[in-house]
């Protein structure tokens, strides 16, 4: 075969790709997490994690939280298709380093074992806000709320502390101080 | 207790309170009852296509002509999934379609009913909007909102997806209430300083250009006029994508002609080595740019768009004025005459040096052909067909090929909305259905469909609807036997390996004309083509015109795979004399 040859435009740059964390208001309605999630995965954007719930009842408005990471001219493209889509309200978007926001995610840890090993695991996860939310003689559900590499190195880390089943939420943001954003 | 009505009713009398005249479809189960109601509805007239394909590239052609919104009614299942290309074709050539669609009833949802699809799941990535009307109460809202939807901002398609319980189901319906007139203005988000900047640019350009695109087309006829003003104001040469042609004249001096990969090489070049280029309602695609890194490096770019996602998309603009073409151009022209009264002739010193390159660039010719007597040159058969059909106000709609390249390089347009083809998705088969609606829009003009006989043959059934509706479209097919893009991508990419492109049985076109009940004509020496030409001008019926042309001839010029804009292949003669220099314009 000839080389590929009939390729019109080759893209030679490589760019540096950012953590972004992009806020959407969108109205509740059936499908509409299919619009959002399908303009990413249509235009090839990436989603690394998601959350997403009704925030106000009277006006029918949830709100999407994505992080997502990509060229600072994707990000900007995200930004700008998103607000393109007839359900959308408004889309904020924040630099993961940006230290105006505050960013959470939460995880429920099963550990299951002896009484020592469990404390142990409870007591790796004291920086996390621990909070029990079931005690059997076996075993513990733990509940915490950290940044997202922080949960990703309490996992490796209580596996020797018996942990068994992990359950996490994707990302959610707030700006710090009385300003909101929405 | 105010008057109920059916949902299909409800349909009707949205589509009538919207100034619906046509719509473009065909029949099947779950639109039944909508097709039941269709008698009571005079001032509305359906146009039954072959195939859903049809029936929506059809009202592509009619909304493209006639710059109202393109009416589309079909089943559900098939009937939706083959409108499936027409809706992305209008997505991606920014059109206004709004497409009605049966559905199952609501209770069968769900269970792979029969002609049961996820209409709204396949049609999300392909339309602006749409919507699954679930309740009857919503149906009015909803379908006045995909007619707005459609056609304020970046027009574009919606979908509308009425299952058949629903259209059996009563409410009452308040007429439309007159909308606030929006003047485009809630899609304007520029500032005077924005228009003040853009003039600073103008005056201080010493090699600017003007690249305007389809936003022109689409934002008005009076969009059009202005671009003609601003173009006179200030003396600046002009080039146009493919989807602009017809919004500046194109005999007219300052145009260049068409830009990009099939462009001029005075256009070309003069994006290439521009100071500034001011582009008008176009989005910078990659037919357009060549390549990307190396596109205009010199110039300061400015963009005026409706459309806030274009902006920085492919290339990163210097000014970026977000807003309707209209109005960005008529704020400009009012500055630009307030601060610079005859501009264009003090600052003709300025940009004259521009001019002479323009000019020298100009003198190589680069749409020259090498004619022949023996056999028709395709090139020269657009020619023959524009010289003998310019007196005429004459709608072109194409196929996509070479012959939509060489019909946009030698057909010039003076008006808008004069050319319809398939620009972004580029599509096969466009041309037939939207010559049709583009007929049914402008009843007593010429409608052309350039072709090409593989393009043409994928949509042929219509010409069935273009009988039944007396509709005297002429089909003038280029007749090469060959996918000609395809054959010349190989010839000049893959080492002449021409994989599948060859037809090897072909219809004969002029019996098959008469099959379908219309009239064929075959040309097939230079000589009585003009002839030919002028015989199907003067038949007032549907025409299939079979032109054999040369089979392997090239479209040139064109930039090859990979190349900047001042990198083109100007024609064979080039091609072989590259080969031994090898340096700049060759193909790697």
């Amino acid at each position: 075969m000839s080389k590929a040859r009939s390729a019109y435009s080759i893209s030679s740059k490589k760019e540096k790709f950012d953590t972004h964390i992009i806020v959407v208001w969108v109205d509740n309605e059936a499908g509409v997490l299919a619009r959002i999630a399908g303009l990413f995965s249509g235009r090839g954007y990436n989603i690394e994690s998601l959350a997403v719930a009704e925030v106000d009842k009277k006006l029918n408005i949830s709100r999407i939280t994505i992080v997502t990471t990509g060229t600072p001219q994707v990000i900007n493209q995200i930004r700008l298709q998103l607000k393109k889509l007839i359900p959308v309200h408004n889309v904020a978007d924040f630099k993961r380093e940006d230290k105006q926001v505050i960013f959470k995610e939460m995880a429920l840890l099963k550990v299951v074992g002896k009484n020592g090993k469990r404390d142990k695991a409870l007591k790796a996860c004291k920086k996390f806000n621990p909070v029990i939310l079931d005690k059997t003689k076996k075993s513990y559900v733990i509940q915490i709320t950290a940044l997202r590499r922080e949960i990703d190195k309490m996992i490796v880390d209580l596996k020797k502390f018996g942990l068994v089943s992990v359950s996490r939420t994707g990302a959610v943001a707030m700006t710090r101080g009385s300003e909101i954003f929405n | 207790m105010s008057k109920l009505y059916s949902g299909a009713e409800i349909v009707f009398k949205c589509l009538e309170d919207q100034g619906v005249e046509f719509i473009f479809g065909y029949p099947g189960g779950a639109v039944l009852p909508i097709y039941d109601e269709l008698k009571n509805h005079k001032s509305i007239k359906h146009i039954l296509a072959r195939h859903e394909q049809g029936a929506g590239h059809a009202a592509e052609g009619y909304a493209r002509s006639s710059g109202k919104p393109g009416i589309v009614l079909v089943t559900s299942g098939p009937g939706a999934t083959n409108v499936v290309t027409a809706l992305t074709d209008a997505y991606m050539d920014s059109v206004p379609l709004v497409c009605i669609s049966g559905q199952v009833p609501t209770h069968l949802i769900g269970t792979d009913a029969f002609q049961e699809c996820d209409t709204t799941g396949i049609t999300r990535p392909c339309t602006k909007h749409n919507w699954l009307v679930k309740d009857v109460k919503d149906l009015e809202k909803t379908i006045h909102k995909a007619f707005e939807v459609a056609t304020t901002g970046r027009p574009g398609p919606v979908l509308v997806d009425i299952p058949k319980d629903i259209q059996f189901n009563k409410y009452k319906y308040s007429k439309l209430k007159k909308q606030k007139k929006l003047n485009g203005k809630s899609h304007n988000f520029y500032s005077q300083k924005d228009i003040d900047e853009l003039i600073n640019l103008i005056t201080k350009a010493k090699k600017p250009i003007i690249y305007s695109g389809g936003g022109v087309i689409n934002s008005g006829i009076e969009a059009s006029q202005l671009l003609r003003e601003l173009v006179d104001a200030t003396g600046f040469p002009i080039t146009s994508t493919l989807q602009g042609l017809g919004a500046y004249p194109g005999e007219d001096n300052q145009f260049l002609g068409m830009l990009g990969m099939h462009g001029t090489y005075e256009a070309n070049n003069a994006m290439y080595s521009c100071d500034l280029m001011i582009n008008i309602g176009a989005r910078f695609d990659d037919r357009i740019t060549g390549k990307i890194d190396e596109f205009s490096p010199k110039s300061k770019k400015v963009h005026i768009d409706i459309d806030p996602s274009s902006i920085n998309k492919n290339v990163k603009v210097d000014l970026a004025i977000v807003g309707d073409v209209s109005s960005v151009l008529k704020n400009t022209i009012k500055t630009l005459k307030k601060e610079k009264p005859n501009f264009s002739k003090s600052n003709k010193s300025n940009i004259s040096k521009w001019w002479e390159q323009i000019q020298k660039w100009r003198s190589v010719n680069s749409l020259g052909y090498i004619n022949s007597e023996e056999s028709i040159k395709p090139q020269y058969a657009i020619q023959r067909l524009y010289e003998l059909t310019k007196n005429k106000d004459t709608f072109v709609t194409t196929e996509v090929g070479q012959h939509q390249m060489w019909a946009a390089q030698h057909y010039k347009f003076d008006k808008p909305n004069r050319w319809m083809t398939s620009g972004g998705l580029g599509t096969m088969g466009y041309g037939l259905p939207a010559a049709i609606g583009v007929q049914i829009a402008n009843p007593n003009k010429l409608v052309i469909d350039i072709a090409g006989e593989a393009s043409v043959l994928m949509t042929m059934q219509e010409m069935s609807t273009a009988v039944q509706y007396s509709l005297p479209i002429k089909i003038f097919i280029l007749n090469n036997e060959y996918m000609g893009m395809v054959r010349q991508w190989q010839e000049l990419l893959h080492d002449k390996n021409y994989s599948e492109s060859y037809t090897a049985a072909l219809p004969d076109f002029v019996k098959l004309a008469e099959a379908y009940g219309c009239v064929g004509i075959r040309a097939k020496t230079p000589e009585e083509l003009d002839d030919k030409i002028i015989e199907m001008i003067n038949t007032d019926r549907p025409v299939i015109f079979d032109c054999l042309v040369d089979k392997v001839e090239n479209c040139f010029p064109m930039i090859p795979s990979g190349k900047p804009h001042n990198q083109m292949i100007l024609g064979p003669k080039d091609q072989e004399e590259n080969k031994i220099t090898g340096k700049g314009k060759s193909l790697v």
